[in-house]
C-alpha cells in the first residue's frame, strides 16, 4: 500500500508488533513503520470488535492505539526504538448485550 | 416593530431532562406544551450527570422518597422502550442491580443498619443485600483487595444520560411539543388568566400555566411566582477512561462502565457556588479511589474529565410545589433527574393537571423547610 522514498538513507531499527519483527527506519513513528510493513488494521475496538488502523497520523483520531508496557498509546505519536515491544491494544472481547 | 404575543397552555421553563420529561408527559395527556430553553450556555446538569437509575440509599431519612424513587425505577423499562419506539434511539438502559462499595467493614455495617431501618419503616418492602468481599469477588472478579464489601440492590441500574436528553427532545418534538431554544426566560409575571413570559429583552409570550423546571435558573425566576426556591449548586466532578474490556458487570454509585466501554468515575461534592471548572487535585483523588476499587485502572488512560452542578435542596430531596400566591404555577426541581425521569413523565403530569390518580407528593413541598427552621 505504501512505498518508502528510496533516497531516505536512515538507519534500520527493528521492533516487534504482536511478536513479529518489524523493520523500520530511524525517525519513523510506530504507525508509519506498521504501514510501511504492510499492516492496515492494527487493532479491534474493545466493544464492537471492528477493525481499526492508523488514520490521521497526527495524534487527533485515536484510531491507531497500541499497547506498549501495558499502557495504551497512539502509534502515530510514538517513535520507534530498537527492541520496542508493541502489542495490539484491545484485549479479549468480553462485552455482551446483556451486560452480564 | 411590534413584538407579537404567542400563547400556550403550558410553558415549561427549562429544557433539561426534568423539563423535557414533564413536557413529554403533559403532551401525552393532550395538553398544549411549549418549552423555553436557555441553550447550551446554561449550567446544564442534564449534560454532566453520572447516568444512574438508582434506588439504594435514596430516602434513608424519608421513606416517601424511597417509594417514589422505586416507582420511577420500576417504570423506567417501559419509559425507555417507548422513547426508543418514538425516536429509534437505544438508551442503553440496564437494570441488573448495582453496588455501593465500602473499603471499611465497619462503615459497611453502619450503612447496612440504616438500610435495615428504612426497610422496617417501609414494612419490610425494601430489597437489598450485603455482600462480603468473597461474594463480591464472585460477581465482580476485577474488584481489588481493598474493597471490604458492598451493598447491593437488584433494582439499581444505569442508562446513557445524553441519549436520554436527546431522545426526550426528539420524542417531544414528534409528539407536538413546541420548542424555543436559545430562549432564556428573563421574567415571568402573573397576569389575568395566566402568565406573561419574557424571553431575552424583547420577545413576549403568554401561558395559562407555568412549570418552572429551570434547574439553578429557578433561583432567579422562582420568587416572582411565589416560590422560595431553596436550592443551591453543588459541584460534582466526573472522569472517563479510554474504552476498556469488560471490567465491571454492574454499576456502582462512584464507578460504572458505560455502554461504549469507558469507565466513568465520580463524583466529588464541592460547595463552591456557580463554578463548573474541574481541578487536577480532585481528578487525582477520584482516580486514586477508582484504582483502589478496580486496580486494573492503574494503567488506563484518562480521556476526559468534567464538572457539573447538582441542584440541591436543603435535604437533598426533590421539591414539587404548587404556587400558593400564583395559581397555575408549579415548581419542580431535584437532584436525581435521570432516576426520576420515568416518574416525571408518567406520574407527575397528573399531579400538575390534578387528575384523580395523581401521586401524593405533599411531603415534597417547600413548606417542609419552614418546619425544620422552626425546630
Amino acid at each position: 500500500m505504501f512505498k518508502r522514498l528510496s533516497d531516505h538513507g536512515a538507519k534500520t531499527v527493528r521492533f516487534t508488533f504482536d511478536g513479529q519483527t518489524v523493520s523500520a527506519r530511524e525517525g519513523d513513528t510506530v504507525a508509519a513503520a506498521l504501514f510501511a510493513a504492510g499492516y492496515a488494521s492494527i487493532r479491534k475496538t474493545p466493544v464492537h470488535l471492528s477493525e481499526r488502523g492508523p488514520f490521521c497520523m497526527m495524534g487527533a483520531c485515536y484510531d491507531c492505539l497500541v499497547e506498549i508496557d501495558g499502557i495504551t498509546v497512539q502509534a502515530c505519536m510514538t517513535p520507534v526504538r530498537p527492541g520496542l515491544v508493541v502489542n495490539r491494544a484491545a484485549p479479549a472481547h468480553t462485552f455482551s448485550g446483556d451486560a452480564g | 416593530m411590534c413584538p407579537s404575543v404567542m400563547e400556550t397552555e403550558f410553558a415549561i421553563i427549562g429544557g433539561g431532562v426534568v423539563g423535557l420529561s414533564v413536557a413529554y408527559g403533559l403532551r401525552k395527556l393532550g395538553k398544549q406544551v411549549t418549552v423555553f430553553d436557555e441553550g447550551d450556555t446554561a449550567f446544564r446538569a442534564s449534560r454532566g450527570n453520572f447516568g444512574l437509575v438508582w434506588v439504594q440509599s435514596k430516602g434513608l431519612n424519608q421513606p416517601a422518597y424511597a417509594r417514589w424513587t422505586r416507582r420511577s425505577a420500576a417504570a423506567w423499562r417501559d419509559f425507555s422502550d417507548e422513547l426508543s419506539r418514538q425516536t429509534g434511539e437505544d438508551l442503553k438502559l440496564v437494570q441488573n442491580g448495582g453496588y455501593i462499595f465500602h473499603l471499611d467493614e465497619e462503615e459497611l455495617d453502619a450503612e447496612r443498619k440504616k438500610y435495615e431501618q428504612l426497610k422496617t419503616e417501609l414494612g419490610g418492602d425494601y430489597p437489598f443485600e450485603v455482600m462480603g468481599a468473597n461474594a463480591l469477588k464472585r460477581e465482580e472478579p476485577h474488584i481489588g483487595p481493598k474493597v471490604a464489601g458492598a451493598l447491593f440492590c437488584a433494582e439499581d441500574g444505569h442508562v446513557n444520560p445524553l441519549g436520554l436528553l436527546r431522545s426526550l427532545a426528539d420524542a417531544g418534538r414528534k409528539s407536538g411539543v413546541v420548542f424555543h431554544v436559545n430562549s432564556k426566560v428573563t421574567e415571568i409575571t402573573p397576569a389575568v388568566g395566566g402568565f406573561d413570559i419574557r424571553v431575552g429583552s424583547s420577545r413576549a409570550y403568554f401561558a395559562e400555566k407555568v412549570v418552572l423546571t429551570a434547574g439553578l435558573g429557578a433561583m432567579q425566576l422562582g420568587p416572582s411566582l411565589g416560590f422560595r426556591t431553596p436550592i443551591r449548586p453543588q459541584q460534582g466532578q466526573v472522569l472517563i477512561t479510554e474504552k476498556m474490556p469488560k471490567l465491571l458487570n454492574r454499576p456502582s454509585v462512584e464507578i460504572r462502565q458505560v455502554d461504549e466501554g469507558g469507565i466513568q468515575i465520580g463524583a466529588t461534592k464541592a460547595e463552591i457556588g456557580l463554578e463548573d471548572g474541574e481541578t487536577l487535585q480532585e481528578t487525582a483523588k477520584l482516580a486514586r479511589h477508582a484504582i483502589d476499587i478496580l486496580p486494573a485502572l492503574a494503567k488506563a488512560k484518562l480521556v476526559r474529565s468534567w464538572a457539573a452542578l447538582r441542584i440541591m435542596s436543603p435535604d437533598g430531596l426533590p421539591i414539587y410545589q404548587r404556587s400558593g400566591s400564583c395559581p397555575g404555577a408549579y415548581f419542580i426541581t431535584c437532584h436525581s433527574g435521570i432516576t426520576l425521569a420515568a416518574a416525571h413523565s408518567e406520574f407527575l403530569p397528573k399531579w400538575i393537571t390534578g387528575e384523580a390518580d395523581a401521586p401524593d407528593l405533599s411531603v415534597f413541598g417547600e413548606e417542609r423547610f419552614d418546619v425544620q427552621a422552626a425546630q
